[in-house]
C-alpha cells in the first residue's frame, strides 16, 4: 500500500512539473482551477462528509483568505491608487508579506474565525451549523462591501500580483490531500466518523465531541483560507460578488458527486465538475439548433449540474466512492 | 462502594420517572436492575453516565460527586456503557469500532498525526495490538476487518462490550445485554461477562429482563416499579417476593 501512495505522489509531482512547463495556457488555467477547487472541496469534505456536520461555510472562509492574501501582496503605492471610494486605513497600507506567509496568515485567520463560530454552534446539537455558516457567508460579503477603507468596497481588489502557478496550487493540493488522509487515519479521524455515525455512542466512548467537531471545522477553514489566497493570486482580481453561496454550492456538488467522506472521491468529483464546467461552456454561448438561434444564456451549464445533483440524490445518494477511499476499495476487491 | 446514588429524583415535565431512589453498588459486584418496562431503569443508566441530569440527588462514583461532569469525562473516570439497542459505528470495521474505545489512551496530538510524527505511529501500533487482543478475548479476530453491522446479533453485542471495555472502565453498565439472544448465545455471554469481570477487576451494573440470566449472574438485584424501589436483595429472593410478582404480573388477589 505504501508503494502505491509513493508512486502516486511521484506521478503527481512529475505531472505538475510537466504541465507547468509544456501545456498551453488555457489548459493550464483549467488545471489551476481544478487544483484550487480540490483544496477547497477536500477540506469542505472533512467537516461535511467525514464529521457529518452539515455546513455551508466555504464561501465565507475563501473570501477571508482571498482578501487577506490580496491585501498582503498588493504594494502600498498600488493600494493608494486603487482605493477609490475611501483612502485605505493605515493598517491596510502597512500589510505586506511574501506569498507563503501571506497564505499561512490567511489560513490561520480563517481557522481562528472558525473557532469563534464553533463555540456557540457545537455546544448544541442539530443543524445549527448550516444556518450559522450560511448567515456567516452573507455577513462576510456585507462586511466586504461596507468597509471600503479596508476592502475597497464593491469595487474589489485588482492588480494582485500573480503568484499562483501550478507548483503552488498543485503542491498545496497534494499537501491538503496528505493532511486530510493523515487526519482520517488517526484517532481524530475515527472520532469524526464516530460522531457522524452516532454521536451518543461516540460520547459514551469518552470522545469530547465538541473539540473533535471544532478541530474538523478549524482544519476545513484553514485550508479554505489558504485556497482563497491561492485563488486571489491566480485571478489577480477579487470582488465581494465572487464569494457568494454559488461557490459553496459548486463545492457541495463536488463532494456529493465524489462521495461524502471520501477524499479520493472528492478528487475525482473535482476533476469531473470543474472539467465538465469547461467542457459544457458551449451551453452558455449562442447555439444554432436546426437553424434556430437559441441566444446566449450565461449559467445554462449550471442547470446540467443541478439536474446531475437531482439524479444523484435519486439513484446514487452516496456518490461515486461512497465513504470509502480508493485504497480501501482496492483492498476489499483483493479479498 | 464504587457507585452510590443518594435520593435521586428525576422528573420529565410532570412525569416522575424516578422517585427518591437510593442504592449503592459494591466494588466487584454484579448488580442487577430489573423491573417492568418504563420502570426507569434506562433513565437511571443515563443519570449515571450524565446523559441526563437528575432533578434532585447525588451520584457518587469512587468517593467523588460526579453530577457536574460531562458524559465524556465520566468515561475517563472509569464508567463505560453499552446500549439497549446496539449502537455500533456503522461505517466502520469491527477493529475500528474497538479502536474508538481506545480514543483517550492514544496520547498523540492533532498535529502529531497530521504530520505523521513518531508518537502517532508509536501509539497507533500499540493500540492496534491491544485492540486485536481485545477481539481475541471475544473470539472476534476473524471479523476484525469486516463491517461491524454485518455481524450476527450476538457478535454485535460482543463488539459493543469489547468497545466499552477498551475505554478501561472500573464500572461497566450493560443495558439488556442478553436481549434478542437465544439460550446458547446467552450462555456464552454470561461466561464472557464473568471472565472479563475477573480479568479486568470490574464492577458490573446491568439491566436485564431474562430472569434466568439475572439469577445466574447477579449478586444482588434492585427491582424498580414506576421509579420506586420495591425490592433490593438476592435475586433468588426477588422472584418469590410478592411485590415483585405483583409488579410484573399484576395483582391476583383482586383480579
Amino acid at each position: 500500500m505504501k508503494m502505491v501512495k509513493i508512486s502516486f505522489l511521484i506521478i503527481s509531482i512529475l505531472f505538475i512539473w510537466f504541465a507547468q512547463n509544456y501545456i498551453d495556457p488555457y489548459a493550464l488555467s483549467i488545471l489551476n482551477n481544478i487544483a484550487i477547487f480540490a483544496i477547497l472541496a477536500l477540506s469542505y469534505n472533512l467537516i461535511n462528509g467525514v464529521t457529518g456536520q452539515f455546513s455551508l461555510e466555504p464561501n465565507g472562509f475563501v473570501a477571508i483568505g482571498a482578501y487577506i492574501t490580496a491585501l498582503f501582496l498588493i504594494s502600498a503605492d498600488t493600494k493608494v491608487d486603487m482605493f477609490a471610494l475611501e483612502d485605505p486605513a493605515p493598517i491596510i497600507l502597512a500589510m505586506s508579506l511574501d506569498f507563503l506567509p501571506a497564505l499561512l496568515v490567511s489560513g490561520v485567520v480563517a481557522a481562528f474565525v472558525a473557532f469563534i463560530l464553533s463555540v456557540p454552534v457545537f455546544r448544541v446539537r442539530g443543524d445549527y451549523l448550516a444556518i450559522v455558516t450560511l448567515g456567516f457567508g452573507f455577513i462576510i460579503k456585507i462586511l466586504a462591501i461596507n468597509n471600503p477603507k479596508y476592502t475597497n468596497g464593491a469595487m474589489g481588489l485588482n492588480d494582485i500580483p500573480e503568484f499562483s502557478n501550478l507548483y503552488w496550487t498543485g503542491g498545496i493540493m497534494i499537501l491538503t490531500m496528505l493532511a486530510m488522509l493523515n487526519i482520517i487515519y488517526s484517532k481524530f479521524g475515527r472520532a469524526m466518523k464516530a460522531i457522524r455515525d452516532d454521536e451518543d455512542a461516540a460520547t459514551a466512548m469518552g470522545i469530547n465531541t465538541f473539540w473533535i467537531k471544532t478541530y474538523a471545522f478549524m482544519t476545513s477553514a484553514f485550508f479554505e483560507g489558504v485556497g482563497g489566497g491561492l485563488l486571489a493570486a491566480l485571478l489577480t482580481t477579487i470582488s465581494p460578488d465572487q464569494f457568494t453561496f454559488l461557490l459553496t454550492f459548486q463545492l457541495l456538488i463536488i463532494i456529493v458527486l465524489g462521495g461524502l467522506g471520501s477524499m479520493t472521491g472528492t478528487m475525482v468529483g473535482t476533476i469531473l465538475v470543474i472539467g465538465g464546467m469547461e467542457w459544457l461552456r458551449f451551453l452558455d454561448e449562442n447555439m444554432t439548433i436546426f437553424g434556430y438561434e437559441t441566444g446566449a444564456h450565461p449559467g445554462m451549464r449550471m442547470v446540467v449540474f443541478a439536474i446531475l445533483l437531482i439524479i444523484m440524490m435519486l439513484f446514487a445518494r452516496k456518490g461515486i466512492f461512497q465513504d470509502k477511499e480508493l485504497t480501501e476499495i482496492f483492498k476489499k476487491g483483493s479479498k | 462502594m464504587i457507585l452510590e446514588l443518594k435520593n435521586i429524583t428525576m422528573r420529565f415535565g410532570g412525569v416522575t420517572a424516578i422517585d427518591n431512589l437510593s442504592f449503592g453498588v459494591k466494588t466487584g459486584e454484579i448488580y442487577g436492575l430489573i423491573g417492568p418496562n418504563g420502570a426507569g431503569k434506562t433513565t437511571l443508566f443515563n443519570i449515571v453516565t450524565r446523559n441526563y441530569t437528575q432533578t434532585e440527588g447525588e451520584v457518587i462514583f469512587n468517593h467523588e460527586e460526579i453530577s457536574d461532569l460531562k458524559p465524556d469525562m465520566i468515561v475517563q473516570r472509569g464508567i463505560a456503557r453499552t446500549f439497549q439497542n446496539i449502537r455500533l459505528f456503522k461505517s466502520m470495521s469491527v477493529l475500528e469500532n474497538v479502536l474508538i474505545g481506545f480514543h483517550n489512551q492514544a496520547n498523540y496530538t492533532y498535529f502529531e498525526s497530521m504530520f505523521r510524527l513518531p508518537r502517532h505511529f508509536l501509539f497507533e501500533r500499540k493500540l492496534k495490538k491491544e485492540a486485536m487482543e481485545m477481539l481475541e478475548r471475544f473470539g472476534l479476530v476473524e471479523f476484525a476487518e469486516v463491517n461491524a453491522t454485518s455481524l450476527s446479533y450476538g457478535n454485535q453485542r460482543k463488539v459493543e462490550i469489547a468497545r466499552a471495555l477498551a475505554t478501561n472502565p472500573k464500572l461497566l453498565l450493560l443495558d439488556e445485554p442478553a436481549a434478542g439472544m437465544n439460550p446458547n448465545e446467552t450462555e456464552d455471554l454470561s461466561e464472557i461477562i464473568r471472565r472479563i469481570k475477573d480479568e479486568f477487576g470490574l464492577t458490573i451494573l446491568l439491566i436485564e429482563h431474562d430472569m434466568k440470566f439475572v439469577n445466574n449472574m447477579c449478586d444482588k438485584v434492585l427491582v424498580l416499579d414506576y421509579g420506586e424501589e420495591i425490592f433490593e436483595g438476592k435475586p433468588s429472593d426477588a422472584i418469590v417476593n410478592e411485590k415483585v410478582i405483583e409488579a410484573y404480573l399484576g395483582d391476583f388477589k383482586h383480579a
